[in-house]
């Protein structure tokens, strides 16, 4: 049986690869991990005619660049994302939200994920990883999932095993939108901070610092100032989660968090504004808006249909 | 028995049990914790038990936070006797390539090594919670005389396997990982293992943990 594969000549920064995650392991340790932006890593699916939650391969900065060895395969590339297809003959420069052929020598050369964070590669095919409680997600930190738990690696070859013979072009026309407000639920220690803390956090803006990533996401700009105490005692963190430590620079949890956390928690990002969170940059600006339980349902539900109708038009 | 239910973001409950650390708050916890996780509610996607809080995140395509506390409220929670817990033994290597911090400790708490590890070996701990890394065990509690605070600035790297103390509490970092903990020695057993998909963890809520001394020699027999 002919293998088919792709050479990895340049892996990228973060290079691992990414489904839909997995649950119900918090109360042992293990976070979802999972695609950081789910909208777009379902969408690649669906551009190379894959269930949504195949594995796939996310990237953040710097993509890795592929040489392909093997049968025409498509793929798609959804996010922000600068890319170059090199055949034999010459080179075309490609378009997000839209499949493309590889033929067998061909080379993928992600560039950059441009104003944005993270990207996603999916493949007619299914991508030869294996699963750790029903997830390839890499969690890099304990080494679980697809890759022995580990990012991708310069020379590595990564296998493709039923391929789809019946290649058609999908296309979606859509921009991603890059957010100013990032809608925030009260925190349940909300109390432990002064009143012009709790001003701050609503009224300015923070920057992005660079010591962001898979895990977390830290802000700088204005501390907030703790007036009970800044510890708690050690409880369950969920991703969006926005603790305060001791030097008062307020850290959103991501989808790699550590389980528990004793820092206490100001507020919590909103299920609909996670995926546009996570594609801030380093060194963007971000503001809180506060919003009620009640809004925050009905936002998600917006959401979600707009994702899924996305999904169906393809 | 829930002092009090709250949401924390738009996908998840917060359920309060008080504020003190102690074994019967964490009991109860406990009890929540595992007769929710035998109901398999559709939707719920993971239940993080803490000393004195129980968090229940759901997915919110499925569920929203009046649906789950509804359940919540009306659920038949598990009796004292029908807990299961089992009583682990984690041999420990002091040797000064494991103990980095126990001249630290001796300053502090004022005792020497021997009667330090005097009141912590032999001793019965219960595990309040395990998690922050994969597998990693919160147990308790430390005497009086063993109680110390984290270091001022934690190692940026703890080896995996080091045994740590800080406050009422022990733990085993469970993989290399960044961290406060006054670590006084190291164990060879696993305590995490991912290919165990069914039960990945040594130790979990509720079991109880007894620490025993052993050797160099006998640290590098047991190969896990």
């Amino acid at each position: 049986m002919n293998k088919n594969y792709f050479e990895i000549k340049r892996a990228g920064i973060n290079t691992t690869f990414q489904d839909q995650g997995r649950g119900n392991l918090y109360h042992i340790g293990i976070p979802f991990s999972g695609a950081m932006d789910n909208r777009n890593f379902q969408i690649s699916n669906k551009l190379v005619g894959n269930e949504v939650n195949f594995p796939t391969i996310e990237f953040a900065f710097q993509g890795p660049l592929l040489k392909y060895f093997g049968e025409n395969i498509n793929f798609a590339i959804t996010g922000d994302v600068k890319f170059i297809i090199r055949k034999k003959s010459n080179a075309i420069e490609g378009n997000c939200y839209q499949s493309f052929t590889l033929e067998n020598g061909d080379e993928l050369d992600i560039i950059s994920t441009n104003k944005s964070v993270y990207g996603y590669l999916a493949v007619s095919g299914e991508f030869e990883v294996n699963y750790q409680w029903s997830s390839c997600s890499v969690n890099t930190k304990a080494n679980i999932g697809a890759n022995n738990g580990k990012k991708i690696e310069d020379g590595q070859k990564i296998y493709i095993s039923n391929i789809n013979k019946n290649l058609s072009d999908k296309k979606l026309n859509y921009i991603n939108t890059k957010i100013e407000n990032i809608r925030v639920i009260q925190g349940t220690n909300f109390d432990y901070f002064s009143d012009e803390g709790k001003k701050i956090i609503f009224e300015k803006e923070f920057v992005i610092s660079k010591l962001s990533d898979r895990m977390g996401m830290r802000l700088e700009g204005h501390k907030i100032e703790n007036i009970v105490d800044t510890n708690i005692k050690s409880e369950g963190l969920l991703k969006g989660v926005i603790q305060v430590p001791a030097d008062g620079n307020p850290i959103i949890m991501l989808s790699d968090h550590g389980t528990i956390g004793g820092y206490p928690k100001i507020g919590v990002v909103i299920s609909a504004d996670y995926d546009k969170l996570v594609q801030l940059t380093p060194g963007s600006k971000i503001k809180f808006k506060k919003v009620e339980l009640a809004d925050a349902e009905t936002l998600f539900k917006l959401y979600d249909l707009e994702t899924q109708n996305l999904i169906s038009q393809i | 028995m829930i002092k009090n239910i709250s949401n924390l973001g738009d996908a998840a409950l917060y359920c309060d049990f008080g504020s003190e650390v102690n074994k019967e708050i964490n009991s109860k916890v406990i009890r929540y914790f595992k007769s929710i996780q035998k109901e398999n509610i559709d939707g719920v996607n993971n239940l993080t038990p803490s000393y004195n809080k129980l968090i229940i995140s759901f997915d919110l395509r499925k569920k929203n936070f009046q649906t789950i506390k509804k359940l919540i409220e009306n659920l038949n929670v598990t009796n004292d006797d029908e807990l299961k817990t089992n009583r682990i033994k984690i041999p420990v290597c002091c040797d000064e390539n494991f103990s980095l911090d126990i001249k630290r400790l001796e300053e502090r708490l004022k005792i020497s090594r021997d009667k330090i590890y005097e009141k912590f070996f032999g001793k019965e701990f219960f595990c309040y919670m395990t998690g922050f890394i994969a597998g990693m065990p919160f147990l308790g509690d430390l005497e009086n005389e063993l109680q110390a605070k984290r270091l001022e600035t934690p190692r940026v790297k703890v080896p995996k396997g080091s045994v740590g103390l800080t406050e009422q509490f022990a733990n085993v970092y469970t993989f290399e990982s960044p961290g406060g903990w006054n670590i006084i020695g190291n164990t060879p057993k696993v305590i995490f293992d991912s290919t165990k998909e069914n039960n990945p963890n040594l130790i979990n809520p509720g079991d109880v943990v007894i620490f025993e001394q052993i050797n160099k020699d006998q640290y590098y027999n047991i190969n896990e």
